[in-house]
């Protein structure tokens, strides 16, 4: 129950061309307020709840991303922000893209758009929260990310 | 210890977290409002503790855990001593070894931003300290003793003879409160530049007991106040209530000074004016009693 009343939000930008970031901060502006909801941007993954991810992955960003990503306390939800968080978006084909979040890390909700508006990003916090709820109530655990090199694959 | 005492001791350990979290709940929703925003709810504190519980605890080291329950139960045990009008520096001195749990408990972690907190958190400690010293002299050249028992005797309130310290004393609760323009050890607005200060290493249950903390250190703090005008409970609320609203619209109105600025400032404006109305009462020898 307290849970969905205290969401604590770790922002990660996986070489994300700052779009997203923008709307992002937007919904901590008076405008929206995202804290009305409790919801608070931590800078520490260790104290967050859901982790946003905005932009790409890549080869040289995914092992940051999986280390930040072990480094949240259970129970714990993913946020993929954007076009490129959620399937690679305009940089899908790039040598050096390995696509959406959800090649490394599973992810819990989309937020579409290039770049979405705030008030989606808000929404797309609501309805991860129901799922961080589900996720602490079953003590589902978030499997642990192995780490792997540099992860170039040989054909690149 | 009869009775009653024990109804107090019941009374300060279920009553003080709750008030702490209202003042703390207040606190957010009065700095929403002045930014404006609509803030959240009152209770949003509470929210964040009973969160913080459901979370797993990931330590860098065990004995980060040892070092949260020292740092509440040494404010609990400073609260305790104010209440039971014990030895004003003695409370002194035990709720230093609290702030020193915080400060050694982020060191031991070896993460950059919490050695930095820490590290300021000493500048802090150094920088309000020597006033908490004189402010507990002056109630001693006043009422002849160090014990604040023998306030309940007085007729007139400490403020009068000691308007100096009690302008100092606002500022150490601005240092105490880790509010802006002194909130760089356990920032709560800057994550780009220090992530969380000396808290940085700390999740789920260990920071909810450092939560809990805060919240009797709210109630310790104002509690301090409030001994300015002990001899009428009403109005010494009232300046507690006064300094707790200071502390949020000064943080709301000032922007955050480099750790040199507020030694400068304590170790000079803040030390002097101190020192001064303690040698007035020394010369004047002024008493209480």
């Amino acid at each position: 129950m307290a849970l969905a009343k205290s969401p604590w939000i770790i922002h990660v930008n996986c070489n994300s061309c700052n779009g997203c970031d923008i709307e992002v901060l937007a919904c901590l502006t008076p405008l929206y307020d995202a804290e009305r909801f409790g919801v608070l941007n931590i800078g520490t993954p260790k104290q967050a709840d859901i982790m946003v991810v905005t932009g790409s992955i890549n080869y040289k960003n995914v092992n940051v991303l999986k280390n930040i990503y072990n480094q949240i306390p259970d129970p714990k939800v993913v946020l993929a922000v954007g076009a490129c968080a959620s399937t690679g978006g305009i940089f899908h084909d790039c040598y050096n893209v390995i696509g959406g979040v959800d090649q490394v890390i599973p992810v819990d909700a989309y937020v579409p758009g290039c770049c979405p508006r705030p008030e989606a990003i808000l929404d797309g916090v609501v309805a991860a929260l129901s799922v961080l709820e589900s996720k602490s109530q079953g003590k589902i655990k978030g499997k642990d990310v192995k780490l792997k090199g540099n992860e170039v694959p040989s054909n690149a | 210890m009869n009775s009653l005492d024990i109804a107090k001791i019941v009374l300060v350990l279920i009553g003080a977290p709750i008030l702490g979290c209202l003042l703390a709940g207040i606190d957010r929703r009065l700095t929403a409002r002045l930014q404006g925003r609509v803030g959240p709810p009152i209770l949003q504190p509470y929210y964040d503790v009973m969160k913080l519980f459901q979370k797993d605890n990931m330590v860098v080291n065990e004995s980060q855990n040892l070092y949260v329950v020292l740092y509440v139960v040494f404010v609990i045990l400073s609260l305790l001593m104010l209440v039971f009008d014990a030895d004003i520096l003695m409370i002194v001195f035990v709720y230093t070894v609290s702030s020193v749990a915080l400060v050694v408990g982020g060191m031991s972690t070896g993460s950059p931003y919490a050695r930095i907190g820490s590290s300021r958190e000493i500048m802090a400690i150094l920088s309000y300290e020597p006033i908490l010293i004189l402010y507990a002299l002056a109630i001693y050249l006043l009422t002849g003793t160090f014990k604040l028992s023998a306030l309940n005797n007085t007729t007139t309130p400490l403020l009068m003879y000691i308007p100096l310290i009690f302008i100092s004393m606002m500022f150490v609760m601005n240092i105490k409160f880790k509010k802006s323009p002194f909130d760089y050890s356990t920032s709560h607005h800057a994550h780009q530049e220090l992530v969380k200060g000396m808290l940085t290493e700390y999740s789920g249950p260990g920071l909810a007991g450092i939560e809990i903390g805060h919240f009797y250190e709210y109630v310790f703090l104002l509690g301090l106040m409030f001994l300015f005008w002990k001899v009428n409970i009403i109005i010494g609320l009232l300046v507690a209530l006064i300094a707790f609203l200071f502390v949020i619209i000064m943080d709301n109105i000032t922007a955050r000074v480099y750790w040199q600025w507020m030694l400068k400032i304590s170790w000079t404006i803040l030390l002097i004016i101190s020192v001064v109305n303690v040698l007035y009462l020394y010369v004047a020898k002024i008493k209480l009693i």
